[in-house]
């Protein structure tokens, strides 16, 4: 135990002299300077009140990186390798191609140091459920789905934020719909292992399975 | 030991990191006396701006004082007078923002003095500040249209200032017969809410197309361009057709120039139309009382700083919202919650005697086009070095050859919007 406060002790100490540590450097805004702008579309705290926007506090550092740098770059891969490979920060950061209506546009006005600062800082907040209704038929036939498909990444009933796993549990409908919708066209690139995975699930379960897994995921607390 | 991974390098750090991105990570001020901050006004820049600073802060007392016990919001107030909404989803109480420690004072602040650092409500209450915010909002230019006065707006409203004038309207529309005319007069620039009345055009062209599809809808512009033109000219054809029709200032002389309430005619230099229903919009400038505490300027708007919003008039006091120039950003109501977030930052830093970090503002602005296509324009600032203006430095428009899917998504993340604006404001 003493070793493991000395270890994080020295890392944080090790993290204050890097030079990409643009959280302390006097040019970037403060995490909530920078964050607090976000909330007016993602909610008090960055957890939302829907219908659509989701909530964004409690995600993954990588995840939101991920996310900021493939609308930033419109999804050009190679530019974000190059950004990924260049940041030693960025070591875990997986691409992958994924659509949006306004956030291309807004994740342009912010720089890869104020990116990461900003993820930092809701990886940092609690994710708070929606609550909202759901069909308790269809949430039952996607809790099989889940367990069979989708909790070997999506940990915890969809709850856990690790790696390039977006929170699932206690999302709202409609940006769940929009996020799968947006899978099966090829809007937004999947993970091999998720591609394989919704091929099987689909097969087991038949059409209804996304649909049953959202409702499972939507009723999640 | 445990094992050094790339996360446990993240959580390390971003555990001591955390301390410092709670709030402001201001202790109280000890000893002292408590700090006091007064607002002035309910609205988006006033109630964020209360919010973030007992947020910070919460050994500074903070006093909201707003005229009326409840906000109607200009947002979505389109979608009231378009019918696809009730006034009663637009409206808001206070009661809310005591939970945050802010103590609300219901009543009119009618007199500010800067040098006794002192405000003076109706029935008679003073209180005193060490820092005040205004987030006052517009007065109308009555002048500037011959005819137009609070009168006549009960005839011909202006429906700039939601409430009781986004009702009239409303009701107007809804009594006109099937074949009227509509005139929409919005003004020149400066004004609240750019993109408003063309999304109001279409809102009312969404009512007709469905209830009255021979009536239409005339917007006799003083501008010679407008926000969001392209997707609003665009998203009118597409939908409506030639319902709306809209002459630039150019062809109206400037715009709507006089009325007469009681014949209801609408006239420009050019012409006179005889209407069923005139939105007429007048120019603006910052609420009378800016004007009464000598914070305005010749433009009639008042002059701030940039990067803390305190007056150039006088110290201590700060302006927001609508009412300031701001140079940069547009009157819209998301543009103020970031003014409100800078200021108060700025206000807090101030008041424990340390210089304010670097500002980031946002604007995000939707338009409700029809029930399944919206557009927005939005963007991300930063103070100019030398102060003189808020740069863009990354945004920009739904394109406008999105797919009638990202449109629909559009009107979801535009609700979503308002409901998260309101949570931040009233929550």
């Amino acid at each position: 135990m003493l070793h493991k406060v000395a270890l994080e002790a020295l890392l944080f100490c090790v993290f204050m002299l890097l030079p990409f540590s643009t959280a302390l450097a006097g040019e970037t805004a403060s995490p909530s300077m920078l964050s607090d702008t976000c909330l007016g579309c993602h909610g008090p705290g960055g957890i939302s009140d829907g219908p659509a926007t989701p909530t964004i506090s409690g995600m993954s550092e990588v995840y939101i990186i991920a996310a900021m740098l493939a609308y930033k770059y419109d999804n050009d891969e190679d530019k974000v390798e190059a950004i990924i490979e260049a940041d030693p920060d960025l070591e875990d950061v997986e691409f992958f191609a994924r659509t949006s209506t306004v956030m291309d546009r807004i994740a342009k006005g912010y720089s890869e140091a104020e990116i990461k600062v900003i993820a930092k800082h809701f990886a940092s907040l609690p994710f708070v459920a929606a609550e909202q209704d759901v069909n308790k038929k269809q949430a039952k036939a996607g809790a099989e789905i889940h367990e069979n498909h989708c909790e070997k990444c999506h940990e915890n009933g969809g709850s856990s934020a690790e790696d390039d796993a977006g929170v699932l549990a206690g999302q709202w409908i409609p940006y769940l719909e929009y996020t799968m919708a947006d899978f099966e066209s090829g809007d937004r690139a999947m993970p091999k292992k998720m591609k394989k995975q919704m091929k099987d699930a689909h097969a087991a379960y038949g059409d209804n399975s996304v649909a049953d897994l959202i409702q499972f995921y939507a009723g999640q607390k | 030991m445990s094992k050094l991974t790339r996360r446990n390098f993240l959580k390390a750090a971003g555990s001591t990191f955390a301390l410092g991105s709670a709030g402001l990570g201001f202790p109280h001020i000890v000893g002292a006396a408590k700090k006091k901050v007064v607002v002035i006004g309910g609205g988006v820049g006033g109630t964020i701006a209360a919010k973030y600073i007992a947020k910070a802060d919460s050994s500074i007392q903070v006093t909201l004082v707003e005229a009326k016990p409840y906000h109607h919001t200009c947002f979505m107030s389109n979608e009231v007078i378009g019918g696809d909404r009730d006034l009663s989803t637009i409206k808001f109480g206070y009661d809310k923002l005591a939970s945050h420690g802010i103590n609300v004072v219901q009543d009119k602040a009618v007199m500010v003095d800067p040098v006794a650092h002192k405000v003076k409500t109706a029935d008679g209450t003073t209180l005193g500040y060490d820092r005040l915010i205004m987030s006052p909002g517009i007065a109308l230019k009555w002048e500037t249209i011959e005819g137009y006065d609070e009168a006549a707006a009960e005839a011909m409203p202006h429906a700039w200032i939601a409430g009781h004038q986004t009702a009239l309207l409303r009701k107007q529309l809804e009594a006109m017969d099937d074949g009227g005319l509509v005139v929409l007069a919005p003004p020149g620039n400066p004004f609240r809410c750019p993109p408003g009345p063309y999304e109001r055009a279409a809102q009312i062209a969404h009512y007709f197309k469905h209830h009255k599809p021979k009536s239409k809808i005339l917007i006799l512009d003083a501008k010679d361009k407008f926000s969001k033109q392209g997707l609003f000219t665009q998203g009118y054809k597409k939908v409506y057709g030639d319902m709306i029709e809209w002459v630039p200032g150019a062809d109206t002389g400037g715009g709507v120039k006089a009325v007469d309430a009681k014949a209801m005619t609408v006239s420009t230099d050019f012409d006179d139309h005889k209407v069923s229903v005139a939105n007429i919009i007048p120019a603006q400038k910052a609420a009378q009382i800016a004007h009464d505490a000598d914070l305005t300027d010749d433009s009639g708007w008042c002059p701030v700083d940039l990067g803390t919003f305190e007056s150039k008039k006088h110290k201590d006091i700060h302006i927001i919202g609508d009412a300031g120039i701001i140079s940069g950003l547009p009157k819209s109501g998301y543009a103020a919650s970031t003014e409100a977030k800078v200021c108060a930052s700025a206000v807090v830093h101030h008041l424990h005697e340390k210089e304010p970090g670097v500002n980031s503002y946002a604007n995000a602005c939707y338009s409700i086009i029809a029930p399944d296509y919206g557009i927005s324009v939005v963007a991300v600032y930063k103070l100019g070095e030398d102060r003189a203006k808020i740069k863009k430095v990354g945004g920009g428009l739904t394109p406008s050859d999105a797919t009638p899917e990202a449109l629909k998504r559009e009107v979801h993340y535009a609700y979503s919007w308002f409901n998260n604006m309101t949570a931040e404001m009233f929550g």
